[in-house]
């Protein structure tokens, strides 16, 4: 897989992060040498292996069915840019 | 039963799948210990893990865990002992970690099915693709003002159980029954509330249409339907359009779709150039969920009696036909109500479709004119068996129930206080319907007349008159049976 220019653009676009033209050459050049290395990989057999989604041994740690009732609206709307009665405001999102 | 629309050219069969999602009944969310009480004051129950704040790291409720499975089981469902989950990434004002953590390629429930029952008799069962664990999104509000969303974080991240389905459903009322039915087997097993009104259940809608025996056409998704009305109205309204596109030569372009619930119209939501692309990974934040044969086996016997066991079961003790049971079965309040009703008389029992009838027909109507639920009738299913026995031992007409029913709405007296109060015993004597049945002969002479010349129609008219007499406490086939042969013998 080689990754041009519309590529790191979409990918840019989805990850909302504005790349000008120096910098998007910049980083199809990173992200191919990163690929073509990866690309070793292909080498393995992996027929019948399933793919691996964690690399560790223990297991999911699970909580009970508790709740804690705690007036968080202060403390999370803190950082805010904008509010109003409670809500964060942000700008029209119309769908 | 036909099941296509009619064409300029030719028919239409509608091809229909639904994504439920299924808020899991829990006291805290799926992966912090917020509470997901419903109606609280905007952003009090978030916390630090609901609002991304940087190093927070989820911890998955078991609770929530279990009642996956149970609404697996209860679905007839492959329980998988290993799934993962993933991130689903996009960027919404109301998802502050920029992703959801889903189940994509390992879901904790694989296919099952449910059978849904129709009017006549029939039954078809709706294949299940899968149910899986996700969080949900926070709520917008963005009708308050002009130029801003409000975006509320209490909802982000309550667990949801997302059911899909298989295209197998081929009509709106075949939607409406499939959602019913799900949302039934969820209250039965104390999983999910059910509240569409408060978003509890809501549905997405897969739908495309073909001429019968094709291969399936180009789909349009419809979002977040919360009532089965707006389910129907949504997908006949897209259905029509999908098919005036398509006869006028065009092609139908996948889209998501809104349905706007006072126009009644769907549109698209964003255009094409947004087209998802939702780079699912597995969340590094969280590991495997296993679950052993042994918990499985553990939370299958804890599982209370399904609505279909249930049917299954009324069908037999009580001879009930397949439709009039799945009635029963709808609500759980309902075949609950049954139960104590009919169990409240050993003689009930062979009058099982008439305590059926009563309740689903009557009762339910003086509910809904009233507004209350089952939960709150002024009946109670004891008062109500009580009346049904009145009615399956002649004791008093069908007819005179209905006023009974409607007084024991209103007074809460019990069925007989009502009918010995007010005298409403049926006359069940012969001498008496006799003695009415001459009176009215004789009071119209020239009706006689017209009636043996041959006015059947006539007949009644005498039933009527005599009925007034008995202020309609006369037994009905009684009065019939004497009134014909005495006017016959006048012949």
């Amino acid at each position: 897989m080689k990754i041009d220019k519309d590529t790191i653009n979409k990918i840019a676009r989805l990850s909302r992060i504005k790349l000008d033209d120096k910098e998007s050459e910049d980083y199809i050049k990173d992200l191919n040498s990163i690929l073509d290395w990866v690309e070793q990989l292909n080498e393995v057999n992996t027929e019948n292996v399933e793919p691996l989604s964690n690399i560790s041994s223990s297991t999911l740690p699970k909580r009970e069915d508790v709740s804690k009732d705690v007036n968080s609206s202060e403390e999370i709307l803190e950082n805010a840019p904008d509010k109003l009665e409670g809500f964060f405001a942000v700008p029209k999102v119309v769908e | 039963m036909n099941n296509l629309i009619k064409g300029e050219k030719h028919d239409w069969e509608m091809v229909i799948g639904l994504e439920i999602h299924a808020q899991v009944k829990s006291k805290s969310k799926l992966f912090s210990s917020s509470s997901t009480k419903f109606g609280s004051s905007p952003n009090s129950q978030v916390s630090l893990v609901d609002a991304a704040m940087p190093g927070m790291l989820p911890v998955i409720n078991k609770y929530c865990v279990e009642q996956a499975v149970k609404t697996g089981v209860g679905l007839n469902a492959k329980i998988n002992n290993y799934s993962v989950f993933d991130r689903k990434n996009y960027f919404y004002a109301d998802l502050p970690q920029g992703y959801q953590i889903s189940q994509y390629k390992y879901p904790i429930v694989g296919e099952g099915k449910v059978t849904i029952d129709f009017k006549d008799g029939t039954s078809k069962d709706i294949r299940i693709v899968r149910l899986h664990l996700e969080q949900d999104a926070g709520k917008s509000l963005h009708d308050q003002n002009p130029s801003k969303t409000y975006v509320d974080l209490n909802r982000s991240g309550v667990a949801l159980m997302e059911i899909v389905s298989e295209p197998d459903i081929r009509t709106p009322d075949e939607a409406g029954m499939y959602i019913s039915k799900i949302r039934s087997i969820l209250m039965y097993l104390d999983t999910c509330d059910g509240n569409m009104q408060e978003g509890s259940l809501r549905a997405d809608v897969n739908i495309s249409v073909r001429k019968p025996g094709d291969e399936y056409g180009t789909r349009c998704e419809i979002k977040n339907l919360n009532s089965i009305k707006f389910i129907k109205q949504a997908i006949n309204y897209e259905a029509k359009r999908q098919i005036e596109i398509l006869e006028s030569g065009g092609s139908i372009e996948q889209n998501t779709m809104l349905f706007n619930t006072s126009t009644g119209k769907t549109r698209p939501m964003r255009n094409k150039e947004e087209a998802h692309d939702y780079r699912y990974f597995p969340d590094p934040d969280l590991l495997p969920l296993e679950i052993s044969k042994d918990e499985i086996e553990r939370i299958k016997s804890s599982i209370p009696e399904l609505p279909d066991e249930l049917k299954n079961k009324f069908i037999e003790t009580y001879k009930l036909s397949n439709y009039d049971a799945s009635l029963l079965i709808a609500e759980k309040q309902t075949s609950d109500y049954f139960n104590r009703s009919i169990n409240s008389d050993p003689e009930l029992k062979n009058h099982a479709k008439l305590v059926v009838n009563w309740i689903t027909s009557e009762l339910f109507s003086l509910l809904n004119k009233n507004n209350l639920d089952l939960n709150n009738s002024p009946v109670s299913p004891e008062n109500l068996g009580q009346l049904v026995k009145l009615i399956s031992t002649n004791e008093i007409s069908g007819k005179i129930a209905k006023d009974v029913l409607e007084d024991m709405f209103s007074t809460r007296k019990t069925a007989r206080q009502i009918v010995d109060e007010k005298g409403l015993q049926q006359v069940t004597d012969h001498g008496e319907i006799e003695k009415v049945i001459d009176e009215v002969i004789a009071d119209n002479p020239k009706m006689v007349e017209q009636y043996l010349a041959g006015k059947d129609k006539l007949l009644g008219f005498f039933v009527g008159q005599a009925m007034k007499l008995t202020k309609g406490k006369a037994n009905p086939k009684m009065l019939n049976d004497i009134l014909k042969s005495k006017l016959n013998k006048k012949n």
